[in-house]
């Protein structure tokens, strides 16, 4: 393959390896099929159809991938869940809904790279056995969901979709469906009620595992865009080689969004824990702002725990522990799980000593609280309760005792909500009280007005007042 | 729901607070705690819909055996029980089922920690508005908060401003500030009765409960709604502020409206029937009943009862009221005038059996021929209403062993019109408003007597006036339309000398012959008991609250089969 050349002053950092976002700001790039093909777009799709559909799940099982929506669930292991005797429709459901706080990757795959994500999207449906998938894209992607539409036109032309694709006999349609606009319409069962015309309340799991019941309560998979797009090149390059990227049960590369306090703010394609939380930070993104210091990290999208800048923290190498700080933490999945949090969605939020605690967690707890749906009591009433409490916590109204209050009101939400909503919301909370309490029980005696809080923070916190409903 | 250990389907072991149980597999855990009386507080679970889990009120402790390796062999203690591997992560008891082996614990500090976050929640956007809330003394807010709730509150921001006092129907009103978003009356609206015309609106907490733009929540349903919702949120426009519900007396009986005979309980005070409320029956009307016989009730406490005999010798303009005694003896007097063939007697289906029953000794007293009684027939609907709105036409024929009811009327007209018949006896119906009687026919008569709830005109022709017992003051039986015998009871005696139409009977036969042994109605079901087939080896006391099938029909009640469909495919626990 060519070696490609990139925008002038958008290439790619040495330490990343472009993969998914290969064509992302390349020179020369458009989204049309015609350009797709010229580097050989939709090949794997004619490799896949020739293999067995349970061959494919096969490869992508053994490839290792894991979700990269957020919880990191195998792929392979996932599409296994359709039942054996199922009798009724099998849907794919691609997410598209990116609108976890810190995540801006599945954007650039699909304004930039539509055909990636549509190759990726057939072969996991003739995987899975679906013949009808869905791209469920949010409201804030206009623009993202016409190029889809306009990419879907161009394949099915090419008969890579429609009755009879690749004249192979396999049939598949795809409708991209428009979101109204809410967050929660991107936790999957969710999103299924929406795209079923209905207010997105999560659902109860169990009876509504989306594998056994999903959308129209037959079998149904929702996957992320990135993990549909990994799916591509596992059929390109066979799971053994695939499984050789990133780290073992860490395979592959994924796209960390990274956002705050940094030089240079970005996404970053890195081979999964092959990259460490300083080599991102110091190196790949240009280091702190100047004259700042590295104060908390927020590693995988606005719901995962924060970790402190000076925190240690144990992973276990080998049958040893061993004791690290923050920059050493390699950024894969079960080390960041190791270190109290999770790579989540991918989204890495820098925060450096210029800003206070309470701010950001406000901030947090004011999306949080307008983006609940407000269908289980804990998260619905406990939400918003955190919000008012940080609210008062940063304009110097709040007495030490709300800072319990906070902790215990976070602590009633978590494990007791129908959706994963519940420790989204109150993770951040539970960790910042836990990680950071004298610094919040110091703000809430009026002393906040006195900290070192950055211009662009206040100004922030004044646009926050219009997101408060 | 029935308890009964359904046919066929697996029992497991289940641990509830340390006690070991059998359950049929499938059971939901709430009903299981609740078949061995251990209460799980709940908002959202209603059995009759389905389960969206919401309020988080059930959350309970939950375990199971530790998973095993393959080849491993479970370890069970002396009574065959495995270990109970606790879990940390709570579980909603009403839409999980048991499972083999499975702990549950309601008592546990998980658990405890659970309901008081959740109490805690409910209560913090909760106007705790109580001395002026409807719903105070049957509110599950209330209930649950004495009982599971912290005592104190923890909260020092401002309470969410919702919409209050909205007029959601003709008969609804919405406080949205009561709400606690449990979603039932959104439920009941779109899976029971296919009106979906309330949703949620906005979300987070300042998610607020809204009937659809343009639209009313005007269903003949509607005010089940009331009934189900948790607080007082829903109140009924009938109802509200007309009685605190502790000061009401509550009576078991049977809704008159239509043949359906919904169960219901009666909510009374000294004399005055404030609302009827469905009271749940799995053979006839599920926990529903329909605005209209909900309703209907008012006529009940009108100020156009009948309160005493009274009686109007021919010549005279008006009615004199008179004592009971006086009008019987005046009744019978009139009748013994009269050959046997020149007498008639319409009944009514909304009569009790013990009435017509009652009726039929009097028939047979003056040797009567002509008998009938009124139909009513009008539309049935998808879910419980029936189309013939008497509540006993079963009942009638049966006691009174008509061929076919209402055939005889125009028999009954015709005589009148030539003469042959000179009397007629009117039992608990208004013939000029309900039929084609007019006042000119029933003027041709030489004698007519009439008992009714009410004034009217039929009463108004009438030489005797009898005040007659309405449905909520009565005690005796219906049959159905479906064949079910079902029992009324009095929730108070009627205004003021007013008598059910069985005792009107009893005196009127006495007064005719001297004798006839029945003091009580009791004694009236006991005879008839005796000399009607269907009724053999029965005691009113053996109907019971639930009622009993005495007749074979086929017809099936729309709304039961439906939630039986819904059973089948497990929506709904039933
Ligand atoms: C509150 C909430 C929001 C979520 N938002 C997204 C989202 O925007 N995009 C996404 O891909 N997954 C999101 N998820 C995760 C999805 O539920 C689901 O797990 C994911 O799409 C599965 O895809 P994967 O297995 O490919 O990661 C969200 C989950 C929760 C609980
Ligand atoms: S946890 Fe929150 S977002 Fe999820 S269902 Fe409950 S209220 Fe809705
Ligand atoms: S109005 Fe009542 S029944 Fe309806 S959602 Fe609110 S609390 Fe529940
Ligand atoms: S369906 Fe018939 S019996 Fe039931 S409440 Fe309505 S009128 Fe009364
Ligand atoms: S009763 Fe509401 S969640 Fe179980």
């Amino acid at each position: 393959m060519a070696k490609v050349k990139y925008i002038a002053g958008k290439e790619p950092h040495a330490k990343e390896h472009r993969m998914i976002f290969r064509n992302v700001d390349r020179e020369g790039w458009d989204t049309s099929l015609a350009t797709y093909q010229k580097e050989g777009g939709y090949k794997q799709l004619a490799k896949a159809l020739k293999m067995e559909p349970k061959a494919v799940q096969e490869e992508v099982k053994a490839a290792g991938l894991r979700g990269r929506g957020g919880a990191g669930f195998p792929t392979g292991v996932k599409w296994g869940f359709v039942p054996p005797n199922n009798t009724k429709p099998v849907y794919l459901i691609c997410n598209a809904d990116e609108s976890e706080p810190g995540t801006f990757k599945d954007r650039y795959i699909i304004h930039q790279d539509p055909h990636q994500l549509i190759e990726g999207l057939i072969i996991s449906a003739y995987a899975v056995g679906a013949h009808l998938a869905y791209i469920y894209i949010r409201e804030e992607f206009p623009e993202g969901a016409q190029i889809l539409e306009t990419a879907i036109e161009e394949a099915r032309k090419q008969k890579f979709l429609g009755k009879n694709v690749c004249g192979t006999g396999f049939e598949l349609e795809i409708y991209v469906h428009r979101g109204a606009g809410a967050y929660i319409c991107g936790e999957e069962t969710g999103l299924i009620e929406s795209l079923e015309g209905k207010r997105p309340y999560p659902r109860i799991k169990p009876p509504y595992f989306p594998a056994a019941m999903g959308l129209y309560l037959c079998p149904t998979i929702v996957n992320n865009v990135e993990s549909l797009c990994h799916v591509k090149h596992i059929i390109d390059m066979g799971a053994d080689a695939y499984g050789k990227l990133g780290t073992p049960r860490n395979t592959g590369t994924r796209i960390l969004c990274v956002s705050g306090d940094v030089k240079k703010p970005g996404y970053y394609e890195i081979q999964v824990g092959k990259v460490t939380m300083g080599e991102l930070i110091n190196d790949m993104c240009g280091g702190m702002k100047e004259g700042r210091k590295l104060k908390a990290v927020i590693p995988g999208g606005s719901s995962s725990k924060i970790l402190r800048a000076d925190e240690k923290f144990t992973l276990k190498q080998g049958d040893k522990d061993v004791e690290i700080g923050i920059e050493d933490i390699p950024m894969d999945f079960d080390s960041l799980m190791a270190c109290g949090s999770m790579a989540g969605s991918g989204g890495v939020i820098v925060i450096d000593d210029s800003r206070a605690i309470s701010w950001v967690l406000n901030n947090l707890n004011t999306f949080y609280a307008h983006e609940s749906c407000g269908q289980c009591t804990p998260c619905r009433e406990g939400s918003a309760w955190m919000k008012k409490i940080t609210d008062r916590i940063v304009s110097g109204n709040a007495s030490p005792e709300d800072v319990d209050t906070l902790e215990s009101v976070a602590y009633n939400i978590d494990g007791k909500t129908i959706c994963a909503f519940g420790e989204a919301c109150s993770w951040p909370t539970e960790a910042m009280v836990a990680k950071f309490r004298d610094e919040l029980i110091g703000d809430t005696d009026g002393k906040n007005a006195k900290r070192p809080v950055s211009k662009e923070t206040q100004e922030a916190a004044k646009n926050l007042k219009s997101l408060t409903t | 729901m029935s308890d009964d250990k359904q046919q066929g389907v697996p029992m497991v072991n289940v641990q509830i607070d340390g006690e070991w149980h059998q359950f049929p597999k499938g059971t939901r855990m709430i009903e299981a705690c609740r078949q061995v009386q251990v209460e799980v507080p709940h908002y959202c679970y209603h059995p009759k819909l389905s389960s969206p889990g919401n309020c988080r009120m059930c959350l309970v402790e939950m375990g199971m055996p530790p998973r095993l390796a393959p080849g491993e062999e479970p370890v069970k203690d002396k009574d065959g029980h495995q270990k109970i591997g606790w879990m940390p992560r709570p579980v909603i008891a009403c839409a999980n089922a048991v499972a083999e082996n499975m702990g549950i614990r309601t008592d546990s500090e998980l658990t405890k920690a659970c309901r008081e976050g959740v109490m805690e929640f409910l209560l913090v956007n909760h106007p705790l508005d109580c001395p002026i809330c409807d719903q105070a003394g049957e509110c599950s807010l209330q209930e649950y908060s004495a009982e599971h709730g912290k005592g104190d509150s923890r909260f020092r921001d401002e309470k969410n401003k919702k919409p209050k006092n909205v007029e959601i129907g003709p008969r609804i009103r919405l406080d949205d500030e009561r709400c606690i978003m449990c979603s039932r009356c959104i439920r009941f609206c779109a899976e029971t009765v296919d009106d979906p015309v309330l949703g949620f609106t906005d979300r987070g907490s300042h998610t607020v409960l809204a009937v659809h733009p343009n639209q009313q929540l005007a269903n003949d349903y509607s005010m089940n709604t009331v009934d189900i919702c948790p607080v007082g949120a829903l109140t009924s426009n009938d109802f509200r502020f007309q009685m605190r519900t502790w000061f009401m007396k509550e009576t078991s009986s049977i809704c008159t409206s239509c043949g359906r005979g919904c169960n219901t309980t009666i909510g009374s005070r000294e004399g005055t029937v404030f609302r009827q409320t469905p009271r749940d029956n799995n053979e006839v009307n599920s926990a529903w009943m329909c605005d209209h016989g909900r309703m209907n009730y008012h006529y009940l406490n009108s100020e156009a009862r009948l309160t005493d005999p009274m009686i109007r010798k021919n010549g005279e303009e008006a009615h004199q009221v008179v004592p009971w005694s006086k009008a019987i003896r005046f009744a019978a007097d009139e009748l013994l005038k009269f050959n046997a063939s020149e007498v008639a007697v319409i009944a009514s289906g909304r009569m009790t059996n013990e009435e017509l029953f009652m009726t039929r000794r009097l028939i047979a007293e003056l040797s009567v021929e002509h008998v009938d009684i009124v139909l009513r027939r009008g539309k049935a609907d998808d879910y419980l209403v029936a189309a013939d709105k008497n509540p006993n036409t079963a009942g009638a024929k049966l006691v009174l062993g008509l061929k076919k009811p209402g055939g005889e009327l125009a028999a009954i007209q015709k005589g009148i019109e030539s003469g042959e018949i000179k009397a007629l006896v009117v039992l608990q119906e208004n013939l000029i408003d309900d039929t084609d009687f007019t006042t000119e026919l029933l003027g041709k008569l030489d004698f007519l007597l009439t008992t009714y709830p009410l004034a009217n005109p039929t009463a108004d022709d009438s030489h005797v006036v009898l005040p007659g017992a309405a449905f909520a003051e009565k005690d005796g039986t219906m049959i159905n339309v479906t064949g079910r015998l079902q029992r009324l009871n009095k929730a108070h005696q009627g205004p003021g000398q007013t008598m059910e139409v069985w005792e009107i009977c009893r005196d009127l036969i006495l007064a005719i012959d001297g004798g006839n042994g029945i003091y009580g109605v009791d004694d009236v079901f006991k005879e008839m008991a005796g000399q009607i087939k269907a009724f053999a080896g029965l005691t009113l006391s053996k109907v019971g609250d639930q009622g009993l099938p005495l007749l074979k029909t086929k017809l099936t009640v729309p709304m039961l089969e439906r939630e039986k469909e819904r059973i089948a495919k497990g929506e709904i626990v039933g």
